[in-house]
């Protein structure tokens, strides 16, 4: 009985975030249109994007290797498996003992890696500009994540994700010290840069100067391309929600109980509809940073990290 | 005030008054420095009355009260003033901002997250003797203290660099109060008038090496000129 709420949590997961990924985004574009004035193309938009992309005829430009063919499926699979281990809906589940902090990242990093080979793959002078600019928001961003999410895994002492949540949804005073705060910020602006979204990387542009993840995936056409797609919006959604089941915890289901998952599943889709609003609406009133400026922010984000875990270790966890 | 309630709002005054030396050293325009300067004396004084009143010592209590009035009121005042005059002719709009630190922000930033395990480090032994929740914070000041000479060595502008200053005054008097509960009341008062006034002339300074310069660049003062 319980094992079968498990496993249901878990195909629950993968189901939700893969079919959502694309929704959320198309949520996304849909208000930041309806705030900029205009009609917009509705939230089930990405849906037939992809629809018509995997109709097309795969095409690979001459020359390039196997990484550039493995690494759309490399991303969309390290990102399901992420999807299946972090505890989104349920922290019981028969694979939550495996969800580890580092594992997790690790997953998450070897997708960026993936892309960036496949960028250096194509041999143009884009693909190699983009690899190498995600490669310097990455090596700023993964420490700043780690570290962020080990200012909470100290109070719970373990680095196992749905323990941390468990911990957290019990004691709310955690959540609420200087280190949880200072941690939420540096974990929302790791986020936003590991998911390309403004301040460090606009989506939507294509203009050679400033792209970053966009000058990675230039030569990718077809089905190749709708995989790249829905890869980014399911790390998208993966990022948001993990920061939502770190920080927001309440209402994932700690037992295994039918009724728990359903209202885990409601209030997961209602804190990702209002985290995307809130991101949308931000992306309205900001600016894209200047390429030279965005280390400068992602190391302002680290420092937030360090002092979260300085913070969480000398001034309440030594006693 | 009960212990938990009293172990937090020290926690978030300690966390506020770091980051304000933080975002000291992230921004680049002065103003902006000069604001959360200000709010760095708030928090200061939050952490005296703090401890005051979860003491029952009313005189910290006010020397808390006039820590505040001064470092988050007259302080920001002068500077705020001194700062209007620099940008009043309008030609010196260089003059507002730090432009090009020493040591660029990126690597500031980092370099104050070492500062800050370092004086975690180094406090250490202090914090064994007597682990209290006061004591506990006692790395928060010395890391200020850190962050401060850091600010003070790698800026160029004169105002940024009396910020680096105050911010290492902060930084004592917070280890002060977190330490020992609190110097004498004469001591502090005495600290306090040397602080206003060293801001005051420090003010005249600043404005003195602009009429004869033409700018607050300390780095121009190396050369002799007649």
């Amino acid at each position: 009985m319980s094992a079968a709420v498990g496993y249901a949590a878990v195909a629950g997961q993968v189901v939700v975030v893969g079919a959502g990924a694309p929704l959320l985004t198309g949520w996304m574009r849909q208000v930041r249109a309806r705030l900029e004035g205009r009609a917009g193309a509705g939230v089930l938009q990405p849906w037939r994007d992809t629809r018509k992309l995997l109709r097309k005829e795969p095409v690979t430009p001459v020359g390039t290797g196997p990484a550039f063919r493995a690494a759309p499926a490399l991303l969309v699979a390290t990102t399901v498996v992420a999807a299946a281990l972090v505890p989104l809906l349920s922290t019981d589940t028969p694979v939550s003992s495996h969800a580890d902090l580092i594992v997790v990242v690790s997953l998450i990093a070897l997708g960026t890696l993936a892309l960036a080979l496949a960028g250096l793959d194509t041999g143009t002078a884009f693909g190699g500009m983009g690899a190498s600019r995600e490669m310097t928001v990455a090596a700023l961003v993964e420490p700043t994540i780690l570290l962020s999410v080990f200012a909470l895994s100290i109070p719970a002492g373990t680095t196992n994700i749905p323990a941390i949540v468990t911990g957290a949804v019990h004691e709310p005073a955690r959540l609420t010290s200087p280190a949880g705060l200072l941690a939420t910020a540096a974990l929302a602006v790791a986020v936003l840069a590991e998911t390309g979204r403004i301040p460090v990387d606009n989506p939507s542009t294509h203009l050679e100067l400033t792209m970053i993840h966009e000058a990675m995936v230039l030569e990718y056409a077809g089905p190749d391309l709708a995989l790249v797609e829905l890869g980014s919006q399911l790390r998208l959604t993966l990022l948001l929600g993990l920061l939502s089941s770190l920080f927001v915890p309440w209402g994932i289901a700690t037992s295994a109980s039918w009724a728990g998952l359903a209202v885990a599943l409601v209030l997961f889709a209602a804190k990702l509809v209002l985290l995307g609003a809130v991101l949308a609406a931000a992306e309205v009133f900001w600016a894209k940073v200047r390429l030279f400026r965005v280390p400068e922010l992602l190391a302002g984000s680290f420092l937030l990290a360090v002092l979260a875990v300085a913070s969480s270790y000398f001034l309440s966890g030594a006693s | 005030m009960t212990g938990g309630l009293f172990t937090q709002l020290l926690d978030l005054a300690c966390g506020a008054f770091l980051l304000a030396a933080v975002v000291v050293l992230w921004r680049r325009e002065l103003a902006a420095i000069v604001r959360y300067f200000a709010l760095q004396g708030v928090a200061l004084a939050a952490l005296a009355v703090l401890l005051g009143s979860h003491e029952a010592r009313w005189d910290l209590v006010g020397v808390g009260l006039g820590i505040g009035v001064l470092r988050a009121g007259v302080l920001p005042y002068l500077m705020r003033r001194a700062l209007s005059a620099l940008s009043a002719d309008g030609v010196h709009s260089e003059e507002v901002r730090e432009t090009q630190p020493l040591v660029n922000v990126a690597a500031s930033l980092l370099t104050a997250a070492l500062l800050t395990l370092l004086a975690y480090a180094v406090a250490r032994p202090l914090t064994e003797l007597d682990p209290t929740p006061a004591t506990r914070a006692l790395p928060v000041g010395l890391a200020v203290v850190l962050i401060g000479f850091f600010v003070l060595v790698t800026r160029r502008r004169a105002l940024a660099q009396v910020v680096g200053f105050l911010l290492l005054d902060n930084g004592i008097t917070a280890t002060a109060f977190l330490a020992t509960s609190g110097v004498p009341l004469i001591v502090e008062l005495g600290v306090s008038f040397d602080v206003l006034l060293a801001v005051l002339v420090l003010q005249i300074l600043t404005a003195r090496m602009r009429v004869a310069f033409g700018t607050t660049d300390i780095d121009d003062l190396r050369e002799l000129h007649d």
